[in-house]
This record gives C-alpha cells, structure tokens and sequence, in this order.
C-alpha cells in the first residue's frame, strides 16, 4: 500500500474514532472539551496534534474500568499489568479487539519468515500479563503449531524444544540468554541439536549487542517486539531486515514528541512515542503517552513495507534529563561508553549546577586490561569518551575514569544518575 | 645478570585517602616500597613504585580491585654529587633513546635514577658501555 492511500486510510479511521469518543465516551468529551477540540477541527491526519494526550496516570485515576466504552456485554476477556509503582491498570478486550491483536501479531510473524509449517514455543507467561497469550493467538493465527510453555522449568523447556522441533521462540532477551546458558549446562547445542532458529524478543528493553551475543551464541535470528498492556499486548516487530519495528498504520498511528514541549519531532529525532490505537473498541487509546523513548523512520523499508518503522526502545522518558536545554538521555550515554572497548559497563552520571550552568559528569570504570602505566594513553582515552558522549549527546560533558568496581552495582533497575541541582 | 627491574604502577583517583589505601596493602604484606613517584592528571593519578616483591604487590591490589600493571623500567647509579645526573642523562641523549619518564632517589645503594625508557635493551647496552652503573633487581630486595 503506498504511504498516501495509507494515509487516507489513517485519517478516515480517525474521524471516524473521534466522532465516535466524543460521542460516547465522557472522559474523552471532557478531555476533547477542556481543550477546546470539536471533532469537526480534525481535518486532517495532521491535525492529530489538536487532540488532547492520554497519560498512563489517567489509566490509573480511573481504575479499574472506567475509561472503557461501550457495554461490559461486548467485553470478553481482561488483562491486568502490574503496577512496579501504584495501581495496576485494567485492560479489557471486545472480541474485534482480540482479532486486531492477534492479527497484528501475526503479520509480525509473517513478516520474518514464519508460517505454517514452524512449530513456535510461547515462553511468556500466560495469565493476567498480555505476553504469552498475545503471542499464543497470533502465532495460531497463521497456523503455526503452538506449544504454550509458559515461564519456567528451563531444562523442560529445552526438552520440548528437541522433542517437538520447535523452530521458534517467544519469550524475554535475558530467558533467551538464561536458557541457552541451561542449554549448554545440559550439553544441547542449540544450532546443532534443535531445529530453533528464530526468536521474538521483548517485553524488557534489550540493546543491539545483546542481540548479537544472543545470534552468535545460538545461530538465532532474534527479532525484537513491541508493544504494552494498554495498547492489547505485544503487537509489533521487527520484519526480516531486523532495522525497526513496523507499526501497522491500520491500527495505530505513531507520533514522537519532545516530552518536554510536547511538540511533534520529526524522522530519526529520538523523542516520546505517543501511539493512537485506531480500531481499538473496548479502551480507546488516543495520543497516549507510553513514556518509551524512541524515533521513527517514515521511509519505505528495504522489505518493502510502506508502515512506519519505530526503533528499539532505548530508555524511558522519566529518565530523562535536561542538560543546558538539551535533552539527554541516560541510554544514549550507555550507547556511546559501549562503542568504546577499554571501558568498563558500569557508569554514574552526576548532573550539577554551577553558577547557571548544569555541567554533566559521566564517570566510567576502566578496564584493568586498557590500564596503561603511561598518563598520555589515559588521558587520550578519557579525551575520547569525552568526545564521543559530545558528539552522540550534543552537550559537553566531563569525564571521570575509575577503578573497576568502585561504581554502585545494581541488582535491580540501576539508578544511573544522580541529580544535584537545586531548581 | 638482570638490570630491567619490574615496577608497578597503579591507577588511582585524585581523592584523599587513595594513596594511604594502597600503601596499606603493601604494609599488610610486609612489601617495601624502595621508590615511588606520583605522576597526576585532572582526576586520576598514576602511583609508581619500586617495592622489594613487585609480583606479590601485583597479585594483592589486583585481588583487592585495583587497576595495576608492571612495567620495565632500569635504574642507573648516580654520583650524588653536581653532575651526577647530567651525565646520565647526556649517555641516553647521545645514544638517541628517549626518556619517558624518571624519578630518583638519593640512599640505599646509592643515588638511583629510575628510568622509564622507549628502549631499555638498548639503554643498558649504552649505559654499561659508558661504564654507567645500573641497578640490579635482587639489589632492591
């Protein structure tokens, strides 16, 4: 389809959809209301940005049900995603719902190579979490034979995947690399013992060189997925090139913004993804704020699918920081220490305020291996990690090297950053 | 007869407390320290040292964490008198070999020069035909 007539099909799915919210739904009357948006002003695709955002804060504020539409009849089936931090929120799911959600996993599938013939291990839990039946219905969809192994029980799991000949596997990048180390415990050549050659990974941020630990330790092809509880569940992947994440622009339509101004960015410019699920009955979703930072890509991929590619995920919006106007990401400090190989994986950002201007210190740990006894190499290698950060991040930033192992290990989520500007 | 002599050198944050830190190490293992020089960039320092067991100094600051590595480096017996090292220095500079860095010390054997070359083999070649003095590892023990 090319990108006009997708276009047009957008837009005739939103009028259609805000008619209907405006209508039916008093949260988003209210909302359209307070912003003084008439669905009459939507005379455009373009015309998305005069539409009010959705927070995952309104979710929560109006738990468990109350941003549904339509009556509870036509629901048949609900999903709830833990909240790490206050309530959880309530999904709930027409049966349309569920068809577009599996339909849109299964064109991801497809969109790898996979099809009737392959045998897919569904190792993301089922139950309340979307993961596992989101995958479930989308690999039956396109008459894969599903095994629905759920989490747990790794050499099981590994048993099933030699028994069976499952070719490929649904589940999170660090299951993957947890079971290839049981694997190989085991004595299971995963290349030369099983017929598994295709991996959809996600439900976690992942980086690029995961992926390639992953594909070199196991002859995988790992495609990564996107999606979250309030959209349906995963929905979206990568397709063979492994270059972006295709966002079917029948049923959503992606935006990034800068989270700060909320103004629309344009392609390549890394930002907020906000998605507008365009079909979604039972919980609309417009303009919602996912909080996952991302850019998009509106160019034709070498696949030749004309949808709108999103890149992985690389970090979230509260991480955020602001540095002399620029915003700066603590991912995008990651990406750029990892290019260097005499550093260390650990690092701290310390942000401080000097007179008027922030300054931001990245401090990184050596490897013992890089020291040189001679000061010029060291202080050419910090010169370089600061040029790097500078030319990755756009603002300059001290550098400080420091012994392995001085920096604070994190066993769960790493606090990375620390802010000591009074504002 | 050996004349290249093993030093260690330590990576080190400019912080205070870091160099009493590694010099407890070296206490704890009852190593002495015959020479050392602190050679400072913005941040972060280099601690080299001379120390009578240069390969158990190594292995208990690297188990400790510390970023160490050992490094070749000569030392050249001086006349602690004026002139001392102006001859030293003039045998390098004819011979064309460049010196890195240096440090000295003036007492046990004598006044030393300790000398981090761009080619040691060459520089003992010189030193020894100029009937320099050189150092001897055993003799730091």
């Amino acid at each position: 389809m090319s990108k006009a007539d997708l276009e047009a099909m957008q837009y005739k799915l939103l009028k259609t959809l805000v008619y209907k919210l405006y209508s039916f739904s008093e949260f988003y009357h209210a909302r359209m209301k307070a912003a003084n948006v008439h669905p009459d002003d939507i005379r455009s695709l373009d015309d998305v940005s005069k539409l009010p955002f959705m927070y995952k804060k309104d979710l929560r504020d109006n738990y468990p049900d109350k941003l549904f539409v339509g009556s509870q009849d036509d629901l048949v089936r609900y999903h709830v995603s833990s909240g790490t931090t206050g309530k959880p929120t309530v999904v709930g799911y027409t049966q349309r719902d569920l068809d577009n959600w599996a339909e849109s996993v299964a064109r991801g599938l497809t969109s790898v190579g996979l099809g009737r013939r392959d045998v897919m291990q569904v190792s993301y839990g089922y139950g309340l979490f979307t993961g596992g039946l989101g995958l479930h219905y989308g690999a039956e969809r396109i008459g894969a034979t599903v095994v629905p192994a759920s989490v747990g029980n790794t050499e099981r799991q590994i048993e099933l995947i030699q028994d069976l000949r499952v070719t490929a596997i649904a589940c999170t990048p660090s299951y993957m690399v947890h079971m290839a180390e049981v694997a190989q415990k085991m004595g299971v050549d995963i290349h030369k013992d099983t017929l598994l050659r295709t991996a959809i990974l996600g439900a976690e941020p992942w980086s690029e060189k995961m992926r390639i630990r992953i594909q070199e330790a196991t002859g995988i092809k790992a495609y990564d997925i996107y999606g979250t509880s309030e959209l349906s569940g995963p929905l979206f992947t990568e397709c063979s090139e492994q270059n972006g994440i295709h966002i079917w622009g029948d049923l959503a339509y992606v935006e990034v913004i800068d989270p700060e101004t909320g103004e629309r960015l344009g392609p390549g410019e890394k930002g907020e993804l906000v998605m507008t699920m365009l079909q979604k009955e039972a919980l609309p979703m417009i303009r919602y704020r996912i909080g996952d930072v991302t850019s998009y890509d509106d160019g034709t991929c070498p696949c030749g699918r004309s949808h709108v590619r999103i890149s992985r995920i690389t970090g979230r919006v509260d991480d955020m920081l602001i540095i002399r106007g620029i915003n700066v990401f603590p991912s995008q400090v990651e990406y750029s220490l990892m290019t260097i190989p005499d550093l260390g994986e650990h690092f701290q950002i310390v942000v401080e305020r000097k007179g008027a201007l922030d300054t931001m210190l990245v401090r990184v740990e050596l490897k013992t291996a890089a020291f040189s006894d001679k000061l010029d190499d060291l202080i050419n290698l910090k010169n370089k990690v600061a040029h790097v950060l500078r030319n990755n991040l756009n603002v300059a930033v001290d550098v400080e090297l420091v012994s392995p192992g001085t920096l604070t290990r994190f066993e769960g989520k790493a606090k990375r950053v620390i802010d000591r500007r009074e504002l | 007869m050996s004349y290249t002599i093993k030093q260690i050198s330590i990576f080190a944050e400019n912080k205070p407390g870091r160099l009493a830190s590694i010099a407890e190490v070296l206490e704890a293992e009852n190593i002495n320290i015959r020479a050392f020089s602190i050679a400072e960039a913005s941040g972060f320092g280099v601690v080299r040292a001379l120390v009578d067991r240069p390969e158990m100094a190594h292995q208990r600051l690297t188990e400790l964490g510390y970023v160490v590595s050992t490094t070749d480096v000569i030392g050249v017996k001086m006349r602690d008198k004026p002139g001392g090292l102006r001859e030293i220095a003039k045998m390098l500079g004819n011979a064309g070999i460049n010196i890195e860095y240096a440090y000295a010390y003036s007492g046990r054997p004598a006044a030393v020069l300790v000398l981090r070359v761009d080619h040691v083999d060459e520089a003992i070649k010189v030193i020894l035909a100029s009937n320099g003095n050189l150092v001897e590892e055993k003799e730091l023990a």
